[in-house]
C-alpha cells in the first residue's frame, strides 16, 4: 500500500536542499491532489550520491490559483512520496 | 566518435565524460555510439506524428496509446527509443488543451519528437510554460477560448510526455499518411494545435 492514493490531498513539503531535488521551488509549500500512482523509483536527491532508495511516486495536479495566486490552469508534477505530507 | 566539433570546448568537455564512463566500465565507445546514431538519425517528430495518425484512424489504438504509451510505441516500431522511461500520451480536446515543458532541463520522448527545439531548453519557456501558459501560446500563435482548461504537465527523465492532437477534420475519409504530415513537432510539445 502506498502512503496516498489518487485524489488525495497532499502538500509539497517546504524544504530547501543543499543538493539535487526533483521539488521544485514553485510547488514548495503548496497543496494538490494525487492524479495517479506511478510506481516505485529511486529518489532522485538521494541517487546522485549513490544511494539507491527507491519510494513511491505520484503525479499531483496543483491549481494555479493556489501555486500563482491566479491563473485557471493546472500543473501536474511527479512528486516523490518523501516529499509529501497530508494536506492540512 | 565525430570529430567535426572537435575544436570546442564543450566537445573537449564531452570526450573526457565519455572516457571516464568507458574507463569506470559503464559503457563502452560503441555503445555510446549506438545512442547517439539513434538519437540523431532515428529520433523524429515524424514518428510521434505515426503515433497520433494512427490513434485518429483506429479508436483501439487511441486507447492502447492512453493506457500504456510504451506498448503503443513499440507497436509502431518504436519500442527502443522509447525504452527507459514511462511514456504518457495526454490527449486534447474542445475541452481541455495539454502542454509539455520541462522545468528541470528539457526532458521529452526525443524518439518520438526529435531534438528538442531550442526554446524547449530555455529559462523562458521552463519558467513560463507552468507560470502563465495562455500567454505563452499566444506568443506561438494558439490562441485558445477562455473556456478551455489548459494542463501544463512538467516532465521529468522518469515521465516523458507526448501531447495527442485534436483530431483533424475529415480524419475517417483521408488517408494516415497524409494525417501524419499535419501533425508537427509543436503540436506534440502542445505548442501547436496540431
Amino acid at each position: 500500500m502506498t502512503k496516498f492514493a489518487a485524489g488525495s490531498r497532499v502538500r509539497a513539503r517546504v524544504a530547501d536542499p543543499d543538493g539535487h531535488t526533483r521539488l521544485p521551488r514553485y510547488a514548495r509549500g503548496h497543496t494538490g491532489e494525487v492524479v495517479e500512482v506511478r510506481a516505485d523509483w529511486q529518489l532522485p536527491d538521494e541517487a546522485v550520491r549513490g544511494v539507491f532508495r527507491a519510494e513511491p511516486v505520484y503525479a499531483v495536479r496543483f491549481n494555479a490559483a493556489e501555486l500563482w495566486g491566479s491563473g485557471s490552469h493546472s500543473v501536474i508534477l511527479d512528486l516523490w512520496e518523501s516529499y509529501l505530507e497530508e494536506a492540512p | 566518435m565525430s570529430g567535426e566539433h572537435g575544436e570546442l570546448p564543450i566537445a573537449a568537455r564531452v570526450r573526457r565524460l565519455e572516457e571516464r564512463l568507458i574507463a569506470a566500465g559503464l559503457a563502452t565507445d560503441e555503445e555510446l555510439d549506438e545512442i547517439l546514431e539513434r538519437v540523431f538519425t532515428s529520433a523524429s517528430p515524424v514518428n510521434g506524428a505515426r503515433m497520433v495518425a494512427r490513434s485518429w484512424k483506429d479508436p483501439g489504438y487511441r486507447d492502447r496509446l492512453l493506457a500504456d504509451g510504451n506498448a503503443a510505441a513499440a507497436e509502431l516500431g518504436f519500442g527502443a527509443g522509447t525504452r527507459g522511461y514511462l511514456l504518457k500520451a495526454v490527449e486534447n480536446t474542445p475541452a481541455v488543451h495539454n502542454m509539455i515543458v520541462c522545468t528541470l532541463c528539457s526532458c521529452y520522448p526525443t524518439a518520438l519528437l526529435g531534438p528538442s527545439p531550442s526554446w524547449y531548453k530555455s529559462f523562458a519557456y521552463r519558467s513560463r510554460a507552468v507560470r502563465e501558459p495562455r500567454a505563452v501560446l499566444a506568443e506561438f500563435g494558439l490562441e485558445l477560448p477562455d473556456s478551455t482548461e489548459i494542463r501544463v504537465w512538467d516532465a521529468n527523465s522518469e515521465t516523458r510526455y507526448l501531447v495527442l492532437p485534436l483530431r483533424a477534420e475529415g480524419a475517417d475519409e483521408t488517408d494516415e499518411s497524409v494525417l501524419a504530415s499535419l501533425v508537427t513537432r509543436n503540436g506534440l510539445i502542445g505548442t501547436a494545435i496540431r
